[in-house]
């Protein structure tokens, strides 16, 4: 049961707002002495699996095209075709953004979307230029709608996603059943995606249609 | 054959660049240390494959060293005006939306040329080869047409890198402390925890402690992938299939989805969660899973019952 003190130095660190990259590796270390490594073999066990991981991080090479874009007014005239659609709000712009990351991602299109290629240079502004439009003011309330962009987008390819055959969540489970004597073709597994995945845009989207009507009362209730 | 190698040396040299210019950069007062944690991870990138594993592991240490130290630091150096890109914004117009656009173009393509011409790229990362290539594609003609200045690119993309700071590695890093957790055993200590409380629950129980089991794991572990084989073999295969004869198929698929509903609510999904709130430079550390909770929870209890209902008619 010691090995588990790893997780009390994730919760403690996290709550304490220390460094996260320093709590991290504190809980790898206190983990693996907890389990009976020596040092030196959890240092190395650490280089090797960020070695393997590096894919991971490939993701910001993508920041050179964003920052030449954005410097070139991306952002600009994100949130200026936003000022030129009538009828576009918040709330269904998010919506109509959440559908096509989850109908991209079920055909398997995950990373042609992201917070880093999409989210910063193209939702969030145009979310927001839409909100200013709707009544709302000051970097509070357009944080709120920034985070919302972003929380879209996950809630999207997390619930898109699994409806494709060859992803690796469903490829972990045919693997896992496989191994424990039960075989299923991959389809078995995405079509039980389908519900939740409708239900997480019924969720969602109910959610964006009621930002929309608070947003419509209360730049109502505001004017004389 | 184009390989993940040559994406990490492509990567490995952009980051280098980074350094090379964030060293340059006299507006950031702590310079020479943010340069220095851009320079190992190029290192890591261009000669990760070389280094060995227990350098590898020190390099680890240096940048969490670095960054833990308050190390990293940004300039002001490159911020560009509102009124030149307001300019910039009339002068090219929706061609910017064009470029923007390439990138994913040029992934969907790669996928589908993975497919059908089997040999050009390493299939199995066709996904990453694509998005480099897309840079590629999105950089040339961005040079070609916006005109920008030889280095523009590299400096907004640094200080796009220097806002995003130590985060930018966390993702890697969790997944290298996964990596630690499975090697420890940590999965199977929780497993069986969870397996010695449960003789003579009910289904609905066991049901409610399987998806609320994968959703708390996956919190912890940041990782919906991480959590399901162990309590797949704690609960889902022993309990739920072969006890209670659920259907596979649904007790798997909706059991990871149940893990996803976690995946929304914790800092521990960095990549998800704490790089959008540093890419988009909100104040509240937590905006992000503070905009989701409200979907996740809902769709959790969807989930459960779907689980309860379908799986054991």
């Amino acid at each position: 049961m010691l090995v588990l003190s790893g997780i009390g130095v994730i919760v403690a660190g996290f709550l304490l707002r220390f460094n996260p990259l320093l709590v991290v590796l504190v809980a790898a270390l206190v983990t693996g002495l907890a389990a009976g490594m020596d040092p030196l073999t959890i240092v190395a066990a650490l280089g090797k699996s960020f070695n393997d991981t590096r894919y991971i991080s490939v993701i910001w090479i993508v920041l050179p095209v964003i920052g030449m874009l954005e410097a070139k007014g991306l952002q600009e005239r994100a949130r200026a075709i936003v000022a030129s659609m009538a009828g576009a709000t918040a709330g269904r712009l998010l919506w109509g953004y959440l559908l096509l990351r989850q109908l991209t991602a079920a055909v398997g299109l995950i990373s042609m979307a992201g917070h880093a290629q999409t989210v910063r240079p193209l939702l969030a502004p145009m979310a927001v230029a839409a909100a200013e439009r709707q009544g709302l003011s000051g970097d509070d309330e357009l944080d709120r709608i920034k985070a919302l962009a972003a929380a879209t987008d996950n809630i999207g390819v997390f619930f898109g996603e699994d409806i494709f055959l060859a992803i690796g969540s469903i490829l972990l489970m045919k693997g896992i059943l496989q191994s424990a004597g039960i075989a299923l073709p991959p389809f078995a597994l995405s079509v039980w995606a389908i519900p939740s995945a409708v239900s997480a845009f019924l969720i969602h989207g109910f959610r964006l249609w009621r930002l929309d009507r608070r947003l419509t009362r209360r730049l109502e209730g505001a004017r004389p | 054959m184009i390989s993940l190698a040559m994406v990490y040396a492509f990567a490995g040299s952009l980051f280098a660049a980074f350094a090379v210019l964030g060293a340059a950069d006299r507006s950031n007062p702590r310079r020479w240390t943010t340069a220095l944690f851009w320079a190992l991870l190029a290192l890591s990138m261009l000669a990760g494959d070389r280094l060995g594993d227990l350098a590898n592991g020190v390099l680890v240490l240096a940048l969490v060293a670095i960054a833990g130290a308050g190390g990293l630091g940004r300039g002001t150096a490159h911020e560009v005006s509102a009124a030149t890109r307001e300019a910039g914004a009339t002068r090219f117009g929706n061609g910017l939306f064009v470029i923007a656009l390439a990138i994913p173009a040029t992934a969907l393509a790669g996928t589908i040329l993975a497919k059908y011409a089997p040999g050009l790229l390493d299939a199995r990362q066709a996904t990453l080869i694509s998005l480099a290539f897309g840079v590629l594609v999105a950089l040339a003609a961005g040079y070609a047409w916006l005109r920008p200045a030889a280095l523009m690119p590299l400096q907004q993309g640094r200080r796009l890198l220097d806002h995003v700071g130590w985060a930018a590695i966390l993702p890697q890093m969790l997944a290298s402390l996964g990596a630690i957790f499975a090697l420890a055993g940590v999965g199977g200590a929780v497993g069986h925890i969870v397996s010695a409380s449960l003789p003579g629950a009910g289904l609905t129980a066991l049901v409610l402690a399987y998806a609320l089991g994968m959703v708390v794991f996956t919190m912890v572990m940041g990782n919906a992938f991480a959590a399901f084989p162990v309590m797949f073999a704690a609960i889902g295969l022993p309990l739920l299939i072969r006890a209670h004869h659920g259907d596979p198929a649904i007790v798997c698929a909706v059991g990871m989805l149940a893990g996803f509903c976690g995946t929304l609510m914790t800092p521990m999904a960095a990549n998800f969660n704490l790089v959008p709130v540093a890419l988009l430079k909100l104040k509240d550390r937590y905006a992000v899973i503070r905009a989701q909770w409200p979907t996740a929870l809902p769709l959790l209890v969807f989930n459960i019952v779907l689980i309860r209902v379908m799986a054991f008619p």
